[in-house]
């Protein structure tokens, strides 16, 4: 017998899929139409599977840290679900040995109508406390809010800061066994942020809560987390100290060298081909903020070249183009015989890239002539550095990249 | 506490509805709440809603069509009396049935019995049906109602109608995540209803002038007993016949059973669908 306060044992989620695109929901007139006209269009009624989760296990021990990370659709929201018990799994078992308190959302049951007052009993009771228990560390949580004034105005006047805040009161004041914490509780100013981290990291330390909490922010899980769990596609790819775990992560968003002849989405003539393409750090890592990288593409030249321009747009993982630039531009042109396979570097000494994920389009061209164009030839991940040499980590930015740029000052008057 | 969630299994779920009860009343709470401060007329609402309805209808009945009730209590008195219970009935069905879609971010974002948000909303028209009944249940028994022990039957038949709207609200709620047009039917439904359902005229008159059979085939709407046992005290007419209360009573219990098989099923894949 395990003494595991969670364990997770073969546990997969299946998902269907409409043809019609995820989002849409079914209505009454579309089934009774499917039924009135069975197999006029074959594929409209058909659904796909998708499984999120697939095979899963693992042990927490009480008291454990454990940070769930993973690409987009890696299936971290899905366990998250699955273990905060919103939604079954399709097979497997999961044994949580405690008291359990997701926090998927800021303030989740929030209502706008209704006063700070009532939203506190509202949400602490939604979050699994007793109205008593509200009641007795109401004024606690009144006072770690800061919202005094207003607990009696509707939180839909609320600035969204006291928003967050009164949320957070309510969270930080919980008493679960067990945590569950996705990232999107980390939303607000770094400030809050903070404290956020801070509370949750007390929380294990002090009290022995096991807390499972799922985060792109590689810095916040190497940080809070000791235990890492890696998932990719749905299967549990890595499980060990959060460290070993943020690099596994970060060797898979480098991405491996995929045939890049084998995408079907592309252009050009054909006259060149584009096999492969990567981000990298000089370690062979992924790059990280501030740090030399350097971009490989490998060809295939079928026919000799005169002028070949290679082209690259880098865009960020809200899809905003963050630079382009070809070899015409810098002067660089390479001629290459027809046969010949090479592989052209793009090097920079410091990747002025915020962190984040970036998706980039490749192109080979000479004139107006293009030969090969992939639009989604891949993408990269890009961990936190230190940019300024300022000794801090720049935890969010405004813009798209970070400017190599000095500060000054001068006095112009005055004694 | 150990809680052991198997893939298909839904041991612990009775347990679970009990163990949250302090959300229901919490929802509850909520939704009355949320309720009396978006309306204007707040509390009003829920006596003007009937009363101007009854007005409606005795203009149109009474007055222009010349319908009777058989006994000595003014055809309005008839009209409020079965519209109080029908009104209960309406909003259950209104409010349990779009509970599940309205609430539809708590479902995405928190575990606990689905179950919970249909009855939480019930409130709402048990405490609409509350504010309607104060207001005029004296006035019925001023224009003719009785004070005798037959007054011990209303809670029975408020639960009786109750039961009788959850069912189909049940039905309602946990299709209408499936199939969002499934709302529509609510109001098609209500609509029917406020005529298949003794609310602008006597039953009796279906007794009278269709026979006894076509009255136990009437009974299989679940409110005609409701309003016959309504105007019992208040309007002083005769009791609902006993076999066509029984045709009722089933009917309200199957369509519950059916309602709760039908949430409890397509429950589990709530989360996964809103």
């Amino acid at each position: 017998m395990s003494s595991a306060i969670i364990e997770v044992r073969n546990v997969s989620k299946r998902y269907r899929i409409g043809a019609a695109g995820h989002g849409a929901y079914h209505t009454l007139r579309d089934c009774l139409a499917a039924i009135l006209r069975p197999r006029q269009d074959s594929s409209a009624g058909r659904e796909s599977e998708f499984w999120a989760l697939n095979d899963v296990s693992f042990d927490v021990q009480a008291g454990e840290v454990l940070g769930i990370i993973g690409a987009n659709g890696a299936g971290k929201s899905t366990l998250l679900k699955i273990l905060s018990r919103i939604t079954e799994p399709t097979r497997g078992e999961i044994v949580l040995r405690g008291r359990v308190a997701s926090l998927l959302e800021v303030g989740t049951g929030f209502h706008p109508e209704l006063t700070g007052r009532e939203n506190i009993y509202l949400n602490g009771v939604v979050l699994g406390m007793k109205r008593a228990e509200v009641a007795r560390k109401f004024d606690e949580i009144v006072a770690f809010s800061g919202v005094e004034k207003f607990l009696d105005t509707p939180v839909k006047r609320y600035s969204s800061g006291m928003y967050v805040r009164l949320a957070f009161a309510v969270a930080a004041h919980l008493d679960p066994e067990i945590l569950i914490v996705d990232e999107v509780l980390a939303v607000g100013d770094a400030e809050f942020q903070k404290r956020c981290l801070g509370k949750m990291g007390e929380l294990s330390r002090e009290e022995g809560r096991t807390v499972i909490f799922v985060s792109h922010n590689m810095t916040a899980v190497t940080g809070l987390c000791r235990q890492g769990l890696v998932l990719s596609n749905g299967r549990l790819l890595f499980l060990g100290t959060a460290r070993e775990a943020v690099d596994a992560y970060l060797k898979l968003a480098v991405g491996s060298p995929d045939d890049l002849l084998e995408v079907a989405d592309r252009k050009g003539t054909g006259r060149a081909r584009i096999w492969s393409a990567r981000f990298l750090s000089p370690a062979g890592g992924a790059p990280a903020v501030g740090m030399p990288c350097t971009m490989e593409v490998e060809l295939d030249c079928f026919d000799a070249i005169r002028n070949l321009c290679v082209a690259v747009t880098v865009r960020n993982a809200l899809g905003t183009p963050v630079f382009h630039l070809s070899s015409d531009m810098t002067g660089d042109i390479f001629p290459l015989r027809g046969g010949e396979r090479a592989v052209v570097r793009l090097k920079s000494d410091r990747l002025p890239l915020p962190a984040g994920s970036y998706r980039y389009a490749l192109e080979l061209s000479e004139g107006g002539d293009v030969y090969d164009y992939l639009p989604s030839a891949g993408r990269f991940a890009v961990s936190e550095g230190d940019f300024y040499g300022a000794g801090k980590v720049p935890r969010q930015t405004g813009g798209v990249f970070l400017i190599d740029a000095r500060w000054e000052i001068q006095t112009l008057s005055g004694q | 506490m150990e809680i052991r969630i198997r893939a298909g299994s839904r041991a612990r779920y009775w347990r679970d509805l009990w163990d949250y009860r302090e959300l229901l009343v919490t929802l509850a709470i909520r939704d009355v709440s949320v309720r009396y401060k978006q309306t204007v007329l707040g509390a009003l609402w829920a006596v003007l809603q009937p009363l101007t309805a009854v007005i409606l209808m005795t203009f149109v009945f009474g007055r222009l069509a010349g319908l009777q009730a058989d006994t000595d209590i003014p055809y309005g008195a008839l009209v409020l009396a079965g519209m109080l219970p029908w009104q209960l009935f309406s909003n259950v069905l209104n409010t349990c049935g779009q509970s599940m879609v309205s609430n539809a971010n708590l479902i995405s974002k928190v575990y606990f019995p689905r179950m919970i948000v249909p009855l939480a909303a019930l409130s709402v028209a048990l405490l609409d049906f509350g504010i309607g009944a104060v207001v005029f249940l004296p006035a019925l028994v001023w224009l003719g109602g009785s004070l005798g022990p037959q007054w011990l039957a209303i809670p029975f038949l408020i639960g009786l109608a109750c039961l009788a709207a959850l069912g189909p609200a049940l039905l309602v709620t946990a299709l209408n995540v499936k199939y969002r047009d499934f709302r529509f039917l609510v109001p098609f439904i209500l609509q029917m209803g406020m005529y298949v359902s003794p609310v602008a005229y006597p039953s009796s008159l279906v007794r009278e002038k269709l026979g006894s059979i076509a009255a136990h085939l009437y009974a299989l709407n679940p409110m005609v007993a409701v309003i016959d046992g309504f105007r019992w005290p208040l309007c002083g007419t005769p009791p609902p016949v006993g076999s066509e209360l029984a045709v009722s009573c089933v009917i309200a219990a199957v369509f519950f059973v059916v309602g709760l098989a039908v949430f409890r099923r397509i429950e589990r894949e709530f989360a996964d669908i809103v």
